[in-house]
């Protein structure tokens, strides 16, 4: 990037709420489902129909809104966003205008040069749309030039979280979008998978000269279906403006689209005309009062967030920074380690958090599973450290018994007794494997007396070689030293 | 001076998707202007000590409880459209 100039980027956040039913009707909110079967007279927008706001949604967005740090409003209204495209069945969209539901929030992103707290402008509620699949003219009879609507997923509950300008780069707006999903998935408003479209991330971008205060002319951008794809949308969009300002040009205010196949951003054609969508106050919908008892009582149900369980797991558990934030990456990878270290009879956690984020996410990346989808339970991982740390099995060996408890969901006692490998930490057992040792051994013996002290590695590899490599290695080595003087 | 002119008409009729001939918007002019008359009349009201309000219902915190229930069957959804294909509605290509 050329020196001179500065980057400034705001990001427009949809995201999903996980509720079963719509926002203002009661069909369900299921993905993939056949086009058209979860549809009602309300989400098709027939005419005599009215919406009535679901509860749970309501709660929801109260809910993100505090995990954002916003202010919730006391009093919060629905308006209807008035424009024509197909995948609307009303020509409006219920969405809120002048009194949204929270306001003056922030979200802090880790960038090189430490903490950065990025402003949240709003968050308000609206329903999603219909899906639209565009037909190609090649040669399939009776579609060339049309386009199919779905309206599955009209009147599924979002939220819009819109930040204050204030990334300077499209590497924070990747940590923005990073650390947004993860307070969203903690707080369990959505799961916010972008794969079906739970979560989506329009931007506005604009470039000024150092020092100069007045932004830049913006362009919005859209159709960016991945975190990579909004990074690398934002560094090609950056790229051109600066050339295009650089050179004397200047930036129209457009909405461009990410061609994630070419790597570059064109202006969207397309026949949406929505330069005035004349919001005005739904009138089906009354006001919504949120009263300072809701708002207590949602802030207490808040789970503790990311960022605290991040510190937690340093401070409680002595973890490292990196460990702690592998392992925090999810609430049920968090929840996971906690419940593993609780069945570890007094296993360093240190130790537990290396049996999951080492050996078991290694297995799980490898199978594409997520930790939900593991094999091991937690329990289970906790068993195998206590087995470890009683010494009933070596270090060593419990690396395979994992690998034997991954690929059979086996307890690890269980795997333990059926292979026989619990190791002999029974000192009379062990004395007299020793006594026949040293019987037979007396070169060594003699060597050792003599002071020639590593002469005990070969009787110690003697022993272990007598008992199948069960005996105890560090209880061998101090009977043998106790035996030999 | 009236404050309803061509350009505006035409403006609002894209606006609702309606395409109109010169007469109507030559009528329809002189009627917008009307309707907007009695909105300056309102506005002559002192409304100074009116709390403003979103809603003409003094309603509040209607909602219903969240559960699942069917829909429409497809066949009944689909009834109204204009042309149906793959289960779908069936519109005009709307992207170029």
């Amino acid at each position: 990037m050329a020196p001179e100039f500065e980057i400034v980027i705001g990001l427009e956040v949809h995201v999903e709420l996980a509720t079963a039913s719509k926002i203002f009707c009661s069909c369900p909110t299921r993905f993939g489902g056949a086009p058209n079967a979860q549809v009602c007279p309300v989400c098709l927008g027939l005419p005599g129909t009215l919406p009535v706001l679901n509860h749970q949604v309501l709660m929801l967005a109260v809910r993100a809104g505090l995990a954002i740090n916003c202010t919730i409003a006391e009093r919060t209204k629905f308006d209807r966003k008035n424009y024509f495209y197909p995948d609307l069945p009303k020509a409006y969209q219920i969405s809120q205008f002048d009194l949204p539901l929270a306001t003056r929030g922030q979200v802090i992103i880790d960038t090189p040069a430490g903490e950065k707290k990025i402003g949240i402008t709003r968050l308000h509620l609206e329903e999603d749309a219909g899906k639209l699949v565009h037909l190609s003219q090649d040669g399939q009879i009776g579609t060339a030039g049309s386009s199919l609507v779905d309206y599955n997923r009209t009147g599924v509950p979002l939220i819009e979280i819109v930040s204050e300008p204030d990334l300077r780069s499209p590497e924070e707006a990747y940590a923005y979008l990073v650390a947004l999903k993860e307070i969203l998935r903690y707080s369990q408003v959505s799961d916010c998978n972008m794969e079906e479209g739970s979560l989506r991330c329009d931007a506005n971008i604009s470039i000024r000269r150092l020092g100069q205060e007045a932004l830049g002319t913006r362009a919005e951008v859209k159709n960016m279906n991945s975190f990579k794809h909004v990074r690398e949308a934002l560094a090609y969009e950056a790229r051109r403006q600066i050339k295009l300002v650089g050179g004397g040009g200047a930036v129209i205010q457009e909405t461009r689209l990410w061609d994630a196949e070419h790597g570059t951003t064109h202006p969207m054609r397309s026949k949406e005309e929505a330069d005035d969508y004349r919001y005005f106050p739904e009138p089906d919908l009354p006001l919504v009062r949120i009263t300072a008892d809701v708002v207590a009582e949602v802030t207490k149900e808040l789970p503790e967030l990311p960022r605290e369980r991040r510190r937690r797991f340093t401070r409680t558990y002595g973890l490292s920074d990196y460990d702690a934030g592998v392992l925090t990456q999810s609430w049920e990878l968090a929840d996971y380690f906690e419940s593993a270290v609780e069945s570890a009879e007094g296993a360093a956690p240190k130790i537990i958090s290396n049996w999951i984020t080492v050996e078991l996410l290694g297995k799980l990346n490898a199978d594409y599973f997520e930790i939900t989808q593991s094999p091991v339970s937690a329990l289970q991982v906790g068993r195998l450290a206590a087995q470890i740390e009683n010494g009933t099995i070596s270090g060593k060996m419990g690396k395979d018994v994992f690998t034997e408890m991954y690929n059979s969901g086996k307890a690890p006692e269980i795997i333990i007794k059926e292979k026989g490998l619990a190791q002999i930490s029974d000192p009379e057992a062990l004395g007299r494997l020793v006594e026949t040792v040293l019987e037979q051994h007396p070169g060594p013996v003699q060597e050792y007396q003599k002071g020639k002290t590593q002469a005990i590695g070969f009787l110690v590899g003697q022993v272990m070689k007598s008992s199948k490599g069960q005996a105890n290695p560090q209880l061998v080595n101090q009977l043998l030293k106790e035996r030999l003087g | 001076m009236p404050e309803i002119d061509e350009v505006i008409v035409k403006k609002i009729a894209r606006l609702a998707n309606l395409s109109l001939d010169d007469q109507e918007i030559a009528r329809f002019s002189g009627q917008l202007e009307k309707i907007l008359d009695y909105f300056h009349k309102l506005n002559q009201l002192d409304a100074s000590g009116v709390p403003e309000t979103a809603h003409a219902l003094p309603l509040e915190n209607v909602w219903r409880q969240e559960e699942v229930r069917p829909g429409l069957a497809r066949d009944e959804a689909l009834a109204g459209a204009p042309d149906v294909h793959k289960n779908s509605f069936r519109v005009p290509r709307i992207i170029e």
